[in-house]
């Protein structure tokens, strides 16, 4: 593993029991991602994006193969261990948000940073830091039910990133939302990305979220099938 | 601590869902404090009036006398000790003649017990100074039951028939010169009380009695001859049975409604866990552990128990003092179960009642709020992050 490389995945293999046989969702995948890249993992419903997502979030194992992310092999963490690697350095944005729905804005994004035992006054600056960027102060004690998708999604990134984490993975994260707020939310997370040097690993087939990408994954039948650089011409 | 603490905004946040569950957790703890308030209190007021009316401090029973068996009456009466003689003069015990009699009030026949005891005695609260007035015939007190059932009231007159200790069968005019009103059945129902010196004539049992009444300060140090020591909580032993059998009827129905209210925090449990898939998976996503996401389910489940006793503290606590001032009128009739019961009862709550209360539900509401969170540790997080139905 080069020092430089953040996550690494070796001939990583997923199967999921269908039926009485099985199905092959990741085949072989080998892979290395860097600190501070804007990457895309892209391709058709059932590529294995998704999947793939997933088992670097530690969040499944894989079935062969590792995902070694940020020194921890995902295949041999305990739930405790992998628990803890998500609490520390990993935020999750998903497509429908999965804001706690009785929690204020306010305290959607606190929520990591309680997890985290962090003092009242540090969370206090930290979520208002977080809600500055994303640029929803004015909805502190609004609930999800009240705000619309874009917000609910901008809520969903402070959240992802109140905690500064190293790696943010991103699912699908416009895929509810209009091609404004997609733009808008999309250049939030690049310049997030370009001033904390978070690393933000998309799993997406919206050619609005693949135009911002600076590196491009293609999966196809849960094989990489082309991986290159991109220049990002949403700006 | 963050168990309780996002349990409480949890709950908080759910709103009309957790105040529903508290209102009927909380309902549910009001009923038992006070119902079993109520038996103790009741409890309570029956020792009271039972010491106060029946039995005293406890009592010295002549040596064949069996109250459960009205043939052992006739041999069951003695001379009156000296040591005793001397404890009724200076009015710390007091004697009772017993002796079967029957009275024909309005000419029908009824068979009662006929008491004699002094009219200066002050160790029970029978009013028994009226024995001391003048009258062609021997003056009586009964209760308001005997009055009641005999159709008699203060003033009348009426023949009572009774047999000496030698069998022979004898009658007398009495007159009524008081009817008692107090909530101990037992000395009431089917009894009269007259002048001891009067029955000890009737029955040519000169100072003879049955029983001695005790009262404060006597010292019970001394055996007496022939003569059998029983003790307050022997006397009281029927009394104290009754009333468990009555909390042990009455835990029937608390069971009952504790089933319902764990029914209710079991089922927003489950569906808790239902509905609430997308939130457990995000908390996983988040860095929680499985075991932190059941501690979390758990405590909010248990805190309805919380917020039920502190809603009790804050809304039942006036309430309960309320009904505790005002009492409980009990129906007519009841005392014709043989318990000394006041018309009004007023409840009485001990610490141990609402402490003890408080945490079974407590600990009851745990045990079914763990249940289903248990399930939680069987999800995949990649299905519930997307309320996959599992």
């Amino acid at each position: 593993m080069e020092q430089n490389t953040l996550i690494t995945i070796d001939n990583l293999v997923k199967r999921f029991p269908v039926g009485k046989g099985e199905f092959t969702a990741l085949n072989g995948i080998n892979l290395t991602i860097n600190p501070g890249e804007f990457t895309g993992i892209v391709g058709p419903s059932g590529s294995g994006k998704t999947t793939l997502l997933n088992i670097i979030g530690s969040l499944d194992n894989a079935t062969e193969g590792d995902a070694v992310v940020m020194g921890e092999s995902t295949s041999n963490l305990s739930l405790k261990s992998a628990a803890k690697l998500r609490r520390k350095h990993l935020g999750f944005i998903f497509q429908t948000y999965n804001l706690l729905p009785v929690y204020t804005v306010y305290e959607n994004v606190e929520f990591p940073l309680l997890l985290l035992n962090m003092s009242g006054a540090e969370r206090k600056k930290a979520v208002m830091d977080a809600l500055n960027w994303v640029g929803i102060t004015d909805k502190v004690k609004s609930r999800p039910a009240q705000l619309s998708g874009g917000e609910c999604q901008r809520v969903a990134i402070a959240r992802a990133m109140v905690k500064k984490p190293v790696i943010v993975l991103a699912d699908e994260p416009t895929a509810n939302l209009d091609a404004a707020n997609s733009h808008n939310i999309l250049k939030m997370m690049l310049k997030l990305n370009e001033e904390l040097k978070t690393t933000f690993i998309f799993a997406t087939h919206d050619d609005k979220v693949i135009k911002y990408l600076k590196r491009k994954i293609s999966l196809e039948d849960g094989k990489v099938v082309k991986d290159e650089l991109t220049k990002v011409k949403g700006e | 601590m963050l168990a309780i603490k996002l349990a409480y905004r949890n709950l908080v946040g759910a709103g009309l869902r957790t105040w529903l569950n508290v209102i009927v957790l909380a309902f549910v703890l009001f009923m038992i404090i006070w119902h079993y308030g109520i038996l103790d209190g009741w409890n309570e007021q029956a020792n009271r009036d039972m010491q106060a009316w029946e039995v005293g401090n406890g009592q010295y029973w002549q040596e064949n006398y069996d109250p459960y068996d009205f043939f052992t009456l006739e041999d069951s009466h003695a001379e009156i000790p000296d040591v005793l003689q001397k404890a009724t003069v200076e009015g710390i015990v007091t004697p009772i003649l017993l002796t079967q009699a029957s009275v024909y009030p309005d000419g029908r026949i009824q068979s009662m017990l006929l008491k004699g005891i002094k009219p200066d005695q002050k160790v029970i609260a029978i009013p028994s100074a009226e024995l001391n007035i003048e009258s062609e015939e021997i003056p009586a007190v009964i209760g308001k039951r005997m009055a009641k059932n005999c159709k008699l009231k203060v003033g009348d007159i009426t023949t009572i028939r009774w047999r000496d200790i030698n069998g022979t069968f004898d009658a007398a005019e009495v007159k009524i010169v008081n009817v008692f009103d107090c909530n101990v059945p037992s000395i009431d129902g089917g009894q009269m009380y007259i002048h001891i010196n009067t029955l000890q004539k009737m029955m040519q049992a000169p100072n003879e009695a049955t029983m001695f009444i005790i009262g404060e300060d006597y010292d019970m140090s001394e055996d007496i001859s022939g003569w059998v020591y029983k003790e307050f909580d022997f006397l009281m032993t029927e009394m104290n049975e009754m009333m468990k059998m009555k909390k042990v009827g009455g835990s029937f129905m608390y069971f009952i409604l504790m089933l319902l209210a764990m029914l209710a925090i079991f089922d927003t449990q489950v569906l808790s866990i239902f509905r609430r898939q997308k939130e457990i998976g995000t908390y996983i996503a988040m860095g929680m552990t499985r075991t932190q996401v059941v501690s979390l389910f758990t405590v909010e489940g248990a805190m309805h128990a919380i917020l039920a006793v502190i809603f009790i503290g804050i809304v039942g606590t006036p309430l309960l003092i309320w009904l505790m001032s005002i009492g409980m009128t009990m129906p007519a009739g009841t005392d014709d179960m043989g318990i000394a019961i006041a018309d009004t009862i007023y409840p009485v709550y001990g610490a141990g009642l609402i402490i003890g209360t408080s945490l079974l539900v407590f600990v009851i509401t745990l045990i079914v709020s763990y249940l289903p969170a248990r399930k939680i540790s069987k999800m995949k997080p990649t299905d519930a992050i997307k309320g996959k139905i599992q």
